[in-house]
């Protein structure tokens, strides 16, 4: 407590004295602060991962926050991944499908059409451009009940392609590639590519996706993100559950059961076995997030 | 909207790109028209016209049939005189009213404190915070269902009830401000990196002190940020949806239609009721819209009087 006074104190004296000593001095308060946030974010996840290596019985019996060695963890595992002739797996397949391949081609469609935007003008551009900040507006989420009212009577439901189209067309990442577009592919050097015979679409491939890089890494994640969190789509798109995703899945292991403890043990393996390569991804990727574009794209 | 007329980096250069015509941003720009034109607006009208119809069942010697017929506001105003409509919107305003301050507070609080002198270890703790965000939020309800469960908790669950009529509440605005603090701190920890240390320092050697420079000179320069901080939270609060409906299983607190989304699923999909579902989808839309135009004006608003 003595410490925390010495830097309350500090903070209101240290200006007056400019020496070198004081600056040395950590300060308490925001470190203590910062690390009860991190608590606060790291222990659920610190709770299932110590919960996995607990069978039903142990879940309920032993305390919440000590491991147990039973080899529990093994039999948990072994357990989500043979459930239901190993459908875990399948649903982790699924995942990957629309996350990381409606990703990838969501990111595509939002470069092009950002740099389009961004470095061409050409009939109906500014229309175009008014009409992705009107779709703005629109939140996915709650177009997922209409867009399943629109695919149903088409016969469109209930496919791989009814969860990963109506979410291809990001109109926020259109957006932040055209603000990013026309910031980082200077028209110098598109002229130069010009005058050296490059046709334009070499100077997209070679030089503007190029450039945009950086961006279209950001534009990515926050298009993964997205769809691993729009639960609602698949929700009333699928019906057949080998076409779930992990979230719809593991919601259905936790559903039938209604409260029961019989599968929990199951359910927090899987719940493991999701957040351990996400977090990994995430925070391995972290450096190449560039959020500052977030910020600086939307200026209100 | 300044930024639509704000770049202007391409103004020189363009007689020369008027004089090239080429069909190539013409062809790059399709997909994404194309498909928000099918998945965005199409889905937004359709469910407009289906809201303004209605089942007409006929009955007579030769069995009933069944047809749609022009019903006009009548699913909109059933849905707006249903009591129960209105109190899933209130009680999702009350998650929102814990959740939305919450968020910004602790975004903010954690940005300022990463910002700061000499703290330590922020690397660590800017990591530990932003983790929740690799969470989907149907994973982190059902995380968070086992922390509240008396059976499971290691928080209390058995003294606590977390699924009262009042914690729930809470419960769920935890849940949902758990997974975007991080994000959110990083996006205002961003904005704050700009600040211009000249005026910090010169801020200093006046003797302000740290709490006086974060309050006076940190927050106003940031307001742009938290403005769209607000944004986002706002947007967020009113699609609520994943965290209640994943927590439903496990308490009786939660009804099928606690939140406005989810009784637009109820309404289609369990009464089978399209066109009240369409209606009630619809209604949403319009307010998500409205409170998005709302919460930029305010910011906007604010945002011009803090540069003055």
């Amino acid at each position: 407590m003595s410490a925390l006074a010495d830097t309350l104190v500090r903070t209101g004296t240290a200006p007056t004295e400019p020496s070198t000593a004081p600056r040395r001095k950590v300060r308490l308060i925001p470190t203590l602060i910062l690390l009860a946030g991190a608590v606060y974010c790291v222990v659920p996840v610190l709770w299932i991962v110590i919960a996995s290596t607990k069978s039903n019985g142990e879940l309920f019996s032993t305390p919440p926050l000590v491991p147990s060695f039973t080899g529990s963890f093994w039999d948990n595992m072994r357990g989500i991944l043979s459930y239901d002739h190993g459908i875990w797996l399948r649903w982790a397949g699924n995942t990957v499908v629309y996350a990381v391949g409606g990703g990838v081609l969501s990111t595509i469609v939002a470069a092009c059409a950002g740099y389009a935007l961004g470095k061409y003008r050409f009939r109906g551009s500014t229309l175009v451009f008014r009409t992705i900040l009107a779709a703005v507006l629109l939140p996915p989420v709650l177009l997922a009940v209409p867009q399943y009212l629109l695919l149903a009577p088409l016969g469109m439901t209930n496919t791989y392609w009814s969860v990963l189209l109506p979410q291809l067309a990001n109109p926020f990442t259109i957006y932040l590639c055209k603000i990013y577009a026309e910031a980082s592919v200077a028209d110098e050097l598109m002229e130069a590519a010009r005058i050296d015979g490059a046709s334009e679409w070499r100077i997209f491939h070679a030089i503007g996706l190029r450039l945009m890089l950086p961006a279209l890494v950001t534009v990515f994640l926050i298009q993964f993100i997205g769809v691993w969190n729009n639960f609602l789509l698949p929700f009333v798109m699928l019906s057949d559950n080998r076409l779930y995703p992990l979230t719809l899945g593991m919601y259905g292991m936790i559903m039938p059961t209604g409260g029961q403890p019989n599968q929990f043990s199951l359910v927090i393996a899987g719940v493991f076995l999701s957040i351990l390569p996400l977090a990994v991804l995430f925070l391995s990727l972290q450096r190449f997030w560039r959020i500052d574009l977030l910020s600086g794209g939307v200026k209100l | 909207m300044t930024t639509l007329t704000a770049p202007s980096a391409g103004t020189p250069t363009r007689p020369q790109a008027r004089r090239r015509r080429t069909a190539l941003p013409v062809v790059l720009v399709a997909p994404a028209v194309l498909l928000l034109l099918l998945f965005t607006f199409a889905p937004a009208v359709y469910a407009f016209v289906l809201s303004l119809l209605k089942v007409h069942v006929s009955g007579g010697l030769l069995g009933t049939t069944t047809e749609r017929v022009f019903a006009g506001a009548q699913n909109y105003t059933s849905t707006l005189a249903d009591a129960e409509f209105w109190s899933s919107l209130g009680r999702m305003l009350i998650v929102a009213a814990i959740g939305v301050p919450s968020v910004l507070f602790l975004a903010t609080l954690f940005a300022l404190c990463l910002d700061a002198d000499r703290a330590r270890m922020t690397g660590f703790s800017r990591l530990a915070i932003f983790l929740p965000y690799a969470v989907p939020g149907v994973i982190a309800s059902l995380l968070w269902g086992f922390l509240y469960l008396p059976a499971t908790s290691p928080i209390g669950g058995d003294v606590v009830d977390y699924f009262g009529s009042t914690t729930i509440f809470f419960a769920v605005a935890n849940v949902a401000a758990w997974g975007v603090i991080g994000f959110n701190m990083v996006v205002l920890y961003t904005a704050l990196r700009s600040v211009p240390r000249e005026v910090l320092e010169a801020a200093q050697i006046d003797g302000a002190s740290e709490l006086q420079v974060a309050v006076r000179i940190k927050l106003p320069m940031i307001a742009p940020a938290l403005a769209m901080v607000a944004l986002f939270s706002v947007i967020g609060a009113l699609q609520l949806f994943n965290e209640p409906t994943t927590l439903k299983p496990l308490t009786n607190a939660i009804s099928s239609t606690w939140v406005p989304l989810m009784r637009v699923y109820s309404d289609a999909f369990v009464n089978n009721d399209i066109y009240g579902g369409a209606a009630s989808a619809f209604i949403l839309l319009v307010m998500t819209v409205g409170a998005t135009v709302a919460v930029r004006v305010v910011g906007n608003r604010l945002s011009r009087r803090s540069a003055r």
